[in-house]
């Protein structure tokens, strides 16, 4: 591991029952960049997510996270919500898990918890309205409002999360994430569901989260589109087994991938790889 | 494709003549197999003992019929008015009405409330039904906290209710506390057993939590009748003292707060004081309840409600959350029993039966989970109309399901089922029922 990577995944593990959905699996991902996890349907992405994210503990294997000052976290052995509150990772799920009850503003409110607990003195002082935590509160709303500008959604911001259409509801669930202000962002799969357009547009928020926050991202993405265009590096995963890893350029000349992720279509593959370019 | 017209026909549901005629049929038949024994066959114990009966089998004609006519204008109302969704039968105007109301109701009630001791102070009957129906307020808030806001389906919140009953009741026979002191410790003895509860079913979910929260009332309740040396058992405890007005006793003696105010004692003083009293510590669940809710910790509950998993991808520690969320929510059913024993006098296992914690659950859903208003219209329409219905004499029970299922047809997520944002931008608008979850677990 370099100084340059934010996350180090080395000999990761993970055994259901006796099906192996991962196995001795080693990556990087660099700080300040974005690193996509792809392959086929199965090949144990999600899974991978799961573990660094703490709702999986993994098998065998370690999981590390520097942070910019050098402090540094082994995931695998943090517990559940402390992956989020210490070592600042956030994540996304594949099947958009907003507050769909609550508003836009409430959704970006929830995910301040850590830092407006602290400020309420654990709810007592803000019991009895301490302008501490008043102050608190008005800069974590106008954090929400600046997310909530960035993704465009600022004129619905007292509607409620259920009501968003699906592309929407995506990039709200992008914006709730980086109101943790995490070290580490992962998508599981940001585009699924989306059109070319709003791909696209999804491709272009992401680079300026990179860009103006210097957050490293990890995505999970089937849309090479996506992945082409935005990543700093690659790594494909197939039946838990990395088989190839390095810059969307070697990745997409990789025979190997191209057999294996679109098995027997390869010309399909080919193809689609190119078109996508 | 060769008839075209029966696209049509599949997409409404088929109203025919012979639809009706079958529905109602089969109603008829049900009604039948029901009211067979019940109306058709009447029992009774003859002067020797011998049981006799005689047949109504014109009465059961009479009342299958009703059905089968009742059935066929139900049916027809059914197919004059469309198809439409049993939610929207309300008119719009009458919704709008409601929604206009509202915004008077709650200040309206509020000095209503305060006012009920002096409009209603040569009735007796009132002021004991006022204070009886402030307690289920009390409780139902408390409850919502735990059920409303955290989706946590707590079936054993009479448990809470007793501890702090207790609490009161033995602090005070044994130690010679004072209401004031005894109010706190018991509120705090009731919020820690809300926390020891918590702890073992913070991995439930759903009808396994409900199950264990039931057991866990129960176990209270039969510890509390068993536990004889201590709580009298079946006996209860008798002789819990009377609240005082800050230390002024509320007697008729020289020291009493009648002769030091010198005015003539009258027992009402001190029905009138626990009735502002109830009413405080209701109010005090609410202004907390409402300050909870724009917290940090509020909004935790309410998240968690809505979605766990994310909860815990967005660092909120759920364990912390749901135990607070007991623990607040039993700390105010504390209060409320310490109340309780105050005012009767005399408490036993038999107050704390499950029927109570049925009762506030049933306030808290028909209300609206969540809604503060609602939970308080509940309690007044279940608490207060069930006397009401007292001259309806044996078929009040009838009157009272009947109002229920009504209710819930009208409205499937209890009086006020829509959630009122806790922060806004610009507008504050509410959020439909249909997209704020209940909770599961």
């Amino acid at each position: 591991m370099t100084g340059s990577d934010i996350l180090e995944v080395t000999h990761l593990s993970m055994t259901f029952g006796g099906i192996r959905a991962v196995s001795d699996l080693s990556f990087t991902a660099g700080r300040g960049a974005i690193t996509a996890l792809i392959g086929p349907n199965g090949a144990g992405k999600t899974t991978v997510f799961n573990c660094i994210t703490g709702f999986y503990k993994p098998t065998t294997g370690m999981i590390r996270l520097v942070h910019d000052d050098n402090r540094d976290f082994l995931l695998e052995r943090l517990f559940d919500f402390r992956i989020a509150k210490r070592a600042r990772v956030a994540r996304t799920f594949q099947n958009i898990r907003l507050f769909s009850g609550m508003t836009l503003l409430e959704n970006l409110m929830v995910a301040q918890h850590n830092p407006l607990m602290r400020a309420s003195g654990f709810t007592v002082l803000g019991l009895f309205g301490a302008p501490g935590y008043r102050a608190a509160e008005r800069a974590a709303i106008d954090r929400a409002r600046h997310w909530l500008d960035r993704i465009g959604l600022i004129a619905r911001a007292d509607d409620a999360a259920g009501n968003l259409p699906y592309g929407d509801q995506r990039r709200l669930e992008i914006a709730r994430a980086m109101c943790t202000e995490p070290a580490l962002l992962c998508l599981d799969e940001p585009a699924a569901g989306l059109n070319a357009r709003e791909s696209e547009a999804l491709g272009e928020l992401l680079l300026s989260i990179r860009g103006d926050t210097g957050t490293s991202l990890l995505l999970i993405e089937h849309d090479m589109s996506v992945v082409m265009g935005i990543s700093d590096r690659i790594v494909v995963l197939d039946h838990g087994v990395r088989i190839a890893e390095g810059t969307p350029k070697e990745i997409r000349d990789d025979p190997r991938v191209i057999a294996a992720y679109l098995g027997s279509d390869e010309e399909d593959a080919v193809a689609e790889m190119e078109g996508s370019a | 494709m060769a008839h075209p017209s029966s696209d049509t026909h599949s997409a409404a549901p088929p109203h025919g003549f012979a639809f009706i005629l079958r529905r109602a049929l089969i109603s008829a038949a049900i009604a039948l197999v029901l009211f067979a024994l019940m109306i058709g066959v009447r029992t009774e114990a003859g002067p020797t003992g011998v049981l006799i009966y005689w047949t109504r089998f014109g009465d059961l004609a009479a009342l299958v019929g009703a059905v089968f006519v009742g059935s066929i204008i139900v049916e027809l109302i059914r197919t004059f008015l469309g198809p439409v969704e049993i939610a929207r039968r309300v008119p719009d105007g009458l919704r709008n009405g409601l929604s206009a109301l509202r915004r008077f109701a709650v200040p309206a009630l509020l000095v209503f409330a305060v006012l009920i001791p002096v409009i209603f102070y040569q009735q007796r009957y009132i002021l004991d039904l006022s204070i009886l129906v402030l307690t289920y307020v009390m409780l139902g808030w408390g409850l919502n906290i735990v059920v409303g806001l955290a989706g946590l389906l707590d079936l054993g919140y009479v448990a809470f209710y007793a501890v702090g009953a207790y609490s009161y009741a033995l602090l005070s026979t044994t130690f010679g506390l004072s209401f004031w002191i005894c109010l706190p410790l018991a509120g705090i003895l009731a919020a820690f057993w809300g926390m020891m509860l918590g702890f073992p079913v913070l991995r439930l979910k759903g009808d396994y939590l409900a199950i264990v929260t039931l057991a866990f009332g129960e176990i209270i309740r039969i510890v509390l009748l068993n536990w004889q040396s201590l709580t009298g058992g079946p006996n209860g405890i008798s002789g819990i003292p009377r609240p005082t007005a800050f230390g002024i006793p509320l007697t008729a003696g020289p020291d009493g707060l009648a002769a030091r105010l010198g005015i003539p004692f009258s027992p009402t003083h001190r029905i009138v004081f626990l009735f502002y009293l109830i009413l405080a510590l209701a109010l005090l669940t609410n202004w907390a309840t409402i300050r909870l809710r724009r917290l940090p910790i509020g909004r935790a509950w309410e998240a968690l409600r809505e979605d766990e998993v994310a909860c815990r991808a967005l660092g909120i520690n759920t364990v912390v959350t749901k135990l607070t969320a007991f623990a607040l929510g039993a700390m105010f059913g504390g209060f409320a029993g310490a109340f309780f024993a105050t005012r009767q006098g005399f408490i036993s296992p038999e107050s704390f039966s499950f029927q109570e914690s049925a009762l506030v659950l049933a306030i808290v859903v028909l209300g609206g989970m969540g809604s503060q208003l609602g939970v308080a219209l509940a309690a007044v329409a279940m608490i207060g109309g069930f006397e009401l219905f007292r001259g309806f004499d044996q078929y009040r029970m009838l009157v009272f399901g009947v109002a229920m299922v009504l209710l819930m047809i009208w409205r499937p997520r209890g009086l006020i089922g829509h959630r009122a944002p806790s922060v806004y931008l610009a507008r504050r608008d509410a959020i439909a029922a249909d997209l704020v979850k209940e909770g599961h677990g």
